[in-house]
């Protein structure tokens, strides 16, 4: 997620009204059809998961039977993923309401995660897929406040790390989405104080226990003298699920192109802009249809933000119309492989650990801020980049 | 039955579903999620019924005969439940009172279902129903019901498909070998129209204490003839000032008989059912009838505004988020009357469904469950 390769305000105000009317043409025409077709495939998927999960548990339990194990750990990482990917995220989206069977609504369903459906609800469904990519409101804008994903956050030099702290999140990924709501980045700059944080920690507390009860302890306990490999088993289907969800997350909006939004520029737009707004801030990668399940469709993220709540096996459709929309009002659609987006937000990582200097006035006076940070002078911070503050503290 | 379902009919098997442990296996799933793997009935939570036997008595009926799960917790002769099916994907909830008596042995639950060829579910299960199917019902509900201990003189009335909970009565009382005298007048066109011809006349010829009318409207058979009127119920009990009346049945024939007891002055003797079909009658643009927060029972006039909108200003503080319709936090369970879809102009009629209020709008009056 960059700033240098930006397209805003290249349309026309009143062809960005004319280009969301067929956007909305073309939601309408998917949600007339809404129907039996998405019931089964949703119960078709959840009935495959439910059977990968009772199947890596069972295989977990003659865990010390390597070839077991190595089955066990591939059946329960796929069933987090699928769970967590094509079921959870598309489900909590509300994408199945329509259905209104208790077991598809939004407000009833839980993941297999560490995060809170409530705690999810609103720092995903509400924050960023109202605010997204706007520098300021959307914490996934801003790389979570642990990453710097876009030169709009100031440099300092604790972002010498940023592969490091990427590479982090990666492996703890559900642990830091079950964070996320906490913000706890401001407790630490004192924005926060310890009873705000409290409704939220009461909620990872009652989540997260469950979760840990469920796969460190339980579990292993059933394997009788086989609760070591039940026990590392689990952890390596949560790592597994955590590593190709946050890879799936990271390419939706960090790769290069992908745009991000100011406060200002993004006061009282109209539907329409908010559609335009979602295409330039988000990328889509392509790959097999084994891809997409796992990915929960989000492979086709601009789809995604611009129909949240419309059941994502569809988007795979929609694309073909959205990409022809985008051509015809030549709003930029940013689409490659899979491969090609990672390694794009990785490259960005790396060069953002850098002070900006180093790229606009030459590798010397980059090392040059790097040396003397310590000795100048605080400038305002600008924004709610919370690690700044701390660091500066 | 196969092998596997030893763990949902044996009482160890069940006693391990049931417990927490289970629970915390599942978490954050619920046990169900598992079980209907091996046993698509069982549920820890849900009534879910098994369709064992369709029949279709008259040509515009279809009775269900439901065996519902262990979560069925029986009902009162009179009360009614919500079934509810699945149609092109998507479930619809309708009321039905079961009509068998709540002493049945075998424990099954008998819906007769009138169709109404203008509705969505009863002539999709007149056309699709089998044995087979599994069904979701709540659990009984309704005021509408014969106390205890029983009045010595029970007066009984229904029209068309109104026959349903009072026939529950009927079969009940004749059940338990109630001692007190009974009347059942019922309306119907035509002799072939009445559900239950056959077993009324079994009933009447058995129980010399049970008194059964015939009234058609649209035939010159039967013990009576024409609308409901005083010299009906007259001709039908003399003595019905005296007895507990149970009335369900089409509006114009309810509305007639509750006239005549105000009359009488014996109001506090009339009880009745009223089921509203859900209304299809499309509404105008201006915003017209009442808005019901169920939950907290506040009223408001509608405005116009959408239905969170309307909420605040009633003084709720429901949850919201993006007040655009993307984000989910407002969903709230619509119970009763249509909504429209502002930024679409979709009308929803349906009862007991999810919408979002911040871009719903109600049209005529809504019951809503904030």
């Amino acid at each position: 997620m960059s700033t240098t390769t930006t397209q805003k305000h290249k349309l026309a105000p009143e062809q960005i009204e004319a280009f969301g009317k067929e956007l909305d043409d073309l939601r309408a025409r998917i949600v007339a059809d809404l129907g039996e077709k998405d019931a089964a495939y949703i119960r078709d998927i959840v009935a495959k998961q439910k059977k990968l999960e009772v199947a890596g548990r069972a295989l977990l339990w003659a865990g010390w039977f390597p070839p077991a194990w190595l089955a066990g750990v591939t059946a329960l990482s796929l069933s987090k993923i699928i769970d967590n990917m094509e079921i959870g995220h598309n489900v909590m989206h509300g994408q199945y309401d329509f259905m209104n069977d208790p077991e598809f609504t939004a407000k009833n369903f839980d993941w297999d995660n560490t995060i809170h459906a409530d705690s999810w609800l609103y720092t995903h469904n509400y924050v960023h897929h109202t605010f997204t990519n706007i520098v300021g409101k959307d914490h996934d804008a801003t790389g979570y406040g642990v990453i710097r994903v876009t030169d709009e956050q100031p440099w300092h030099p604790i972002w010498l790390l940023n592969p490091i702290f990427c590479g982090t999140l990666q492996v703890l990924f559900q642990w830091g989405t079950a964070i996320q709501e906490l913000e706890s980045e401001k407790f630490f700059a004192g924005e926060k104080t310890w009873e705000e944080m409290k409704p939220g920690l009461r909620r990872f507390r009652a989540k997260a226990g469950k979760q840990a009860l469920k796969d460190y302890v339980l579990f292993p306990l059933l394997s009788g003298p086989g609760a070591p490999f039940t026990f590392v088993g689990n952890m390596a289907a949560n790592l597994v699920r955590n590593l190709w969800s946050s890879s799936v997350i990271w390419c939706g909006h960090f790769p290069e192109g992908a745009e991000t939004f100011s406060i200002e520029e993004t006061e009282d737009e109209s539907h329409a802009q908010w559609y335009y707004r979602q295409i330039l801030g988000s990328a889509n990668f392509t790959g097999s249809h084994v891809v997409d399940v796992l990915s929960g469709n989000l492979s086709y993220q601009i789809e995604h933000h611009l129909f949240p709540d419309i059941p994502a096996y569809r988007y795979k459709e929609i694309a073909v119309e959205v990409k022809a929309l985008c051509e015809k009002y030549g709003v930029r659609y940013n689409e490659a492989p899979m491969a090609k987006q990672l390694w794009s937000v990785w490259k960005q990582v790396f060069q953002l650990s850098l002070p900006d200097s180093t790229y606009t006035e030459g590798p010397l006076a980059g090392l040059r801020e790097i040396v003397t940070f310590p000795f100048r002078k605080k400038q305002p911070t600008a924004g709610n980049d919370g690690l700044q503050v701390v660091a500066a503290a | 039955m196969s092998r596997m379902q030893v763990l949902t009919s044996s009482r160890m098997g069940r006693r391990f579903l049931d417990s927490s442990f289970a629970a915390a296996l599942a978490t954050p799933h619920s046990v169900d999620r598992y079980v209907e793997m091996i046993d698509p009935l069982w549920s820890r939570t849900e009534t879910r019924a098994e369709v064992t036997d369709v029949e279709r008595k008259t040509a515009d009926s279809v009775t269900l005969t439901l065996r519902p799960n262990a979560t069925w917790a029986g009902f009162k002769a009179g009360q009614f439940v919500k079934l509810s099916v699945e149609i092109d994907g998507i479930r619809r909830t309708r009321c039905y009172s079961p009509a068998n008596s709540q002493f049945r042995r075998d424990g099954k639950i008998e819906l007769t279902i009138k169709v109404d060829p203008n509705g969505l579910v009863s002539p999709w299960l007149l056309a699709n129903a089998t044995p087979g199917m599994i069904v979701q019902i709540s659990p009984a509900q309704g005021e509408f019901h014969i106390p205890l201990p029983h009045p010595r003189s029970i007066l009984l009335i229904s029209g068309g498909s109104g026959i349903t909970p009072v026939m529950s009565m009927l079969r009940t009382l004749t059940d338990r070998a109630y001692i007190g005298k009974v009347t059942f007048l019922h309306y119907a066109f035509t002799p072939d129209d009445v559900i239950y011809r056959e077993e009324l006349e079994e009933i009447q010829a058995k129980y010399e204490g049970v008194r059964i009318i015939r009234a058609y409207t649209n035939s010159d058979e039967g013990d009576l003839q024409g609308f409901f009127s005083r010299e009906h119920l007259v001709a039908a009990d003399k003595h019905f000032a005296e007895a507990e009346t149970f009335l369900c049945g089409p509006m114009p024939l309810m509305d007639g008989v509750r006239a005549v007891f105000e009359a009488e002055g014996i109001s506090d003797r009339l009880h009745l059912e009223q089921f509203a079909a859900p209304t299809r009658t499309v509404p105008t643009d201006e915003a017209t009838g009442e808005l019901v927060f169920a939950a907290s029972g506040e009223k408001a006039d509608n405005n116009g505004q959408t239905i969170l909108e309307q909420a605040e200003a009633a003084g709720l503080n429901p949850d919201y988020g993006c007040r655009i319709g993307i984000c989910n936090a407002c969903v709230s369970t619509k119970l009763t009357g249509i909504t429209r879809n502002v930024l679409t102009g979709d009308l929803n009629t349906d009862n007991d469904v999810n919408i979002k209020p911040c871009i719903s709008a109600p049209c005529g009056d809504v019951s809503i469950d904030l």
